[in-house]
């Protein structure tokens, strides 16, 4: 297992917003987790890439415990991740994102960087973007963004949060494409996502949470499937 | 094949080469300026060191600090007491001074550290009121009406003057050319990340701590030489004089009419600040009002600063720290002619 996490918990006062959550990802597989707004799908990727701490409970990525690191030695050690609402270097240009993210999260050279960078903006379609500002791009190049820069770090585990929220049906479609080549290329990923068809194509599990805990987990079709999931995530009655 | 990048221009290149033979002419002044031009500029490389410490502190890390006249102040009284105590050369105190402040300020971080947003700034000012209450409980150092310094009676008015004028030409050159070094570095990247999203900026492998505490105690360092520098010049110290939140405002305002978070938005700042005291100071409280007001239009409406206007009417970075790709068939989009630094 790439990622083992066991029975975390975070909560806010009284608030419980992960209660007691395990799951765990294979390396090379692809994770879809589901749930409706406010179900802690992005506290989750805050817990597993450090942006929170767990209150209690483990995480841990390539057999070593990551639960006390802070976000930049998860990331280091290969967690990268995007966010839902995109989280651009403004004022540095789209290249410059692309260098700091290899040059801190990679750790290599700049030379090097300046390569990795390239390289990773000419196969996410952002090479024509290359020096204007992160913050003037479009919403479909922020999203895009997001993703470059993440895979810039050169993650082994990749934490995509609702990166085609928001996009239009060609649009999503694209991004799917691009999804399968970089999951072809061996690199896990968990894919929080409400645009379903788009997750069901790639995902190889899926795990369903409704108020902080796991509802379902399993294959695709069979979470799908199951009446507790239909009842609470589709608003059907079983 | 691999990636082309351009890091300057042709234009930044002559701006580069201006200020080097503006450096080597104003080297030359106690030769044949006006002792009165070198008092001038001490004063205003005293507030473009801490205005630029400022620039790095709160436009690069998000650190409002309100409180960096506690490092001045606290250089300023190191290098007096090296000097009239123990009777170290004031000249060879500033950098000493400088260090004991950079020192003084990682205690301080711990402190100032747990506070966040107006919080920080408030509570840095406070931490600098500490300061001067502490040193005006000092009576070696002329308690809280202070005292003069001493140790340059010996020496000769004009080679005092020149000296100073030197040092303070040496400190001002040293402080552009470092952070303009440091910003263009991969560091700089790091720093202007965080500027942009510290949060985007931890997850992608930045230690934003780490960076800002380094960020913190360099700001410190230069503070605390500025204030040195400034009362090597002006040879009479006091509690109030050295960690007046003036300090601090001058600073905040030398950099808004520059631009914040960039590099040439200080010196910019200090050159616009320098002509408006000169020219118009005798307005008194007027001038003051006007000052603030400045300050306020500049905020809300031109956020860039001269530094960000200029650029944009150039078409080029006067001290470019950007790493510009260059693209296969599209024209580079400078209007500058690029000039190309390095090929991988």
């Amino acid at each position: 297992m790439l990622l083992q996490v066991d029975n975390i918990s975070k909560s806010y006062g009284s608030l419980k917003v992960t209660r007691d959550v395990s799951f765990s990802v294979e390396e090379g597989h692809t994770l879809g987790i589901l749930g409706p707004n406010g179900a802690g799908k992005t506290t989750l990727f805050n817990l597993i890439s450090g942006d929170v701490r767990v209150d209690s409970g483990r995480i841990s990525f390539a057999g070593r415990d990551v639960s006390a690191l802070r976000p930049h030695q998860r990331c280091r050690a290969g967690i990268g991740r995007s966010y839902q609402v995109p989280h651009p270097f403004g004022n540095m240009s789209v290249f410059e994102n692309l260098v700091t993210a290899a040059c801190f999260g990679a750790q290599v050279s700049e030379r090097a960087a300046w390569d990795m960078a390239e390289e990773i903006l000419a196969k996410t379609g952002l090479l024509a973007q290359a020096n204007k500002p992160a913050g003037s791009l479009t919403l479909l190049n922020r999203k895009r963004l997001e993703l470059a820069r993440a895979l810039a770090t050169r993650p082994r585990l990749l934490l995509l949060d609702e990166i085609a929220g928001g996009l239009t049906e060609p649009e999503a479609a694209e991004l799917v494409a691009e999804l399968k080549r970089i999951k072809a290329e061996g690199v896990t990923m968990i894919w929080i996502e409400h645009v379903v068809h788009a997750l069901m194509s790639i995902a190889d599990r899926l795990l369903v949470i409704n108020f902080g805990e796991k509802l379902a987990e399993g294959e695709p079709q069979a979470v799908m499937n199951n009446p507790d999931v239909r009842r609470v995530y589709m608003g059907l009655e079983a | 094949m691999g990636a082309t990048v351009i890091r300057s221009t042709r234009g930044s290149k002559a701006v580069l080469a201006g200020a080097v033979v503006a450096v080597v002419v104003a080297a030359s002044l106690p030769l044949w300026g006006e002792s009165s031009w070198m008092r001038e500029f001490v004063e205003i490389s005293c507030y473009l060191i801490f205005a630029m410490m400022w620039n790095l502190l709160a436009g690069y890390g998000g650190m409002v600090s309100v409180g960096q006249q506690a490092f001045f102040g606290l250089g300023g009284y190191v290098m007096l007491a090296l000097g009239n105590l123990y009777g170290v050369n004031p000249f060879l105190a500033i950098p000493i001074a400088a260090a004991v402040a950079a020192l003084a300020s990682l205690p301080v971080s711990k402190l100032a550290f747990r506070l966040q947003g107006g919080y920080f700034s408030i509570g840095t000012w406070v931490i600098a009121e500490v300061f001067r209450l502490s040193i005006a409980n000092v009576s070696a150092v002329g308690g809280g009406s202070g005292t003069s310094l001493t140790a340059l009676r010996g020496i000769s008015r004009s080679v005092r003057e020149s000296t100073t004028y030197w040092v303070a030409l040496a400190c001002v050159v040293a402080s552009v050319a470092l952070v303009y070094v440091f910003l263009r570095s991969k560091e700089g990247l790091a720093l202007q990340a965080i500027r942009d999203s510290e949060v985007a900026a931890e997850s992608q492998g930045i230690g934003v701590e780490r960076m800002k505490l380094a960020v913190y105690v360099v700001a410190a360092f230069g503070c605390g030489m500025a204030g040195a520098l400034y009362f090597v010049s002006n040879l009479r110290i006091s509690p109030d004089a050295a960690f007046g939140v003036d300090w601090t405002a001058f600073a905040i305002f030398i950099v808004m009419i520059g631009g914040i978070g960039r590099i040439e938005g200080p010196v910019i700042g200090a050159i616009v600040f320098w002509a408006l005291n000169k020219f118009c100071s005798d307005y008194g409280t007027w001038y003051q009002l006007g000052l603030g007001l400045l300050a306020i239009v500049m905020t809300l409406f031109f956020r860039e600063g001269l530094g960000g206007f200029l650029n944009r009417r150039l078409g080029f970075d006067m001290l470019p720290t950007r790493r510009i790709l260059k693209l296969g068939a599209e024209p580079v989009a400078l209007k500058s002619q690029p000039v190309v630094e390095a090929r991988v």
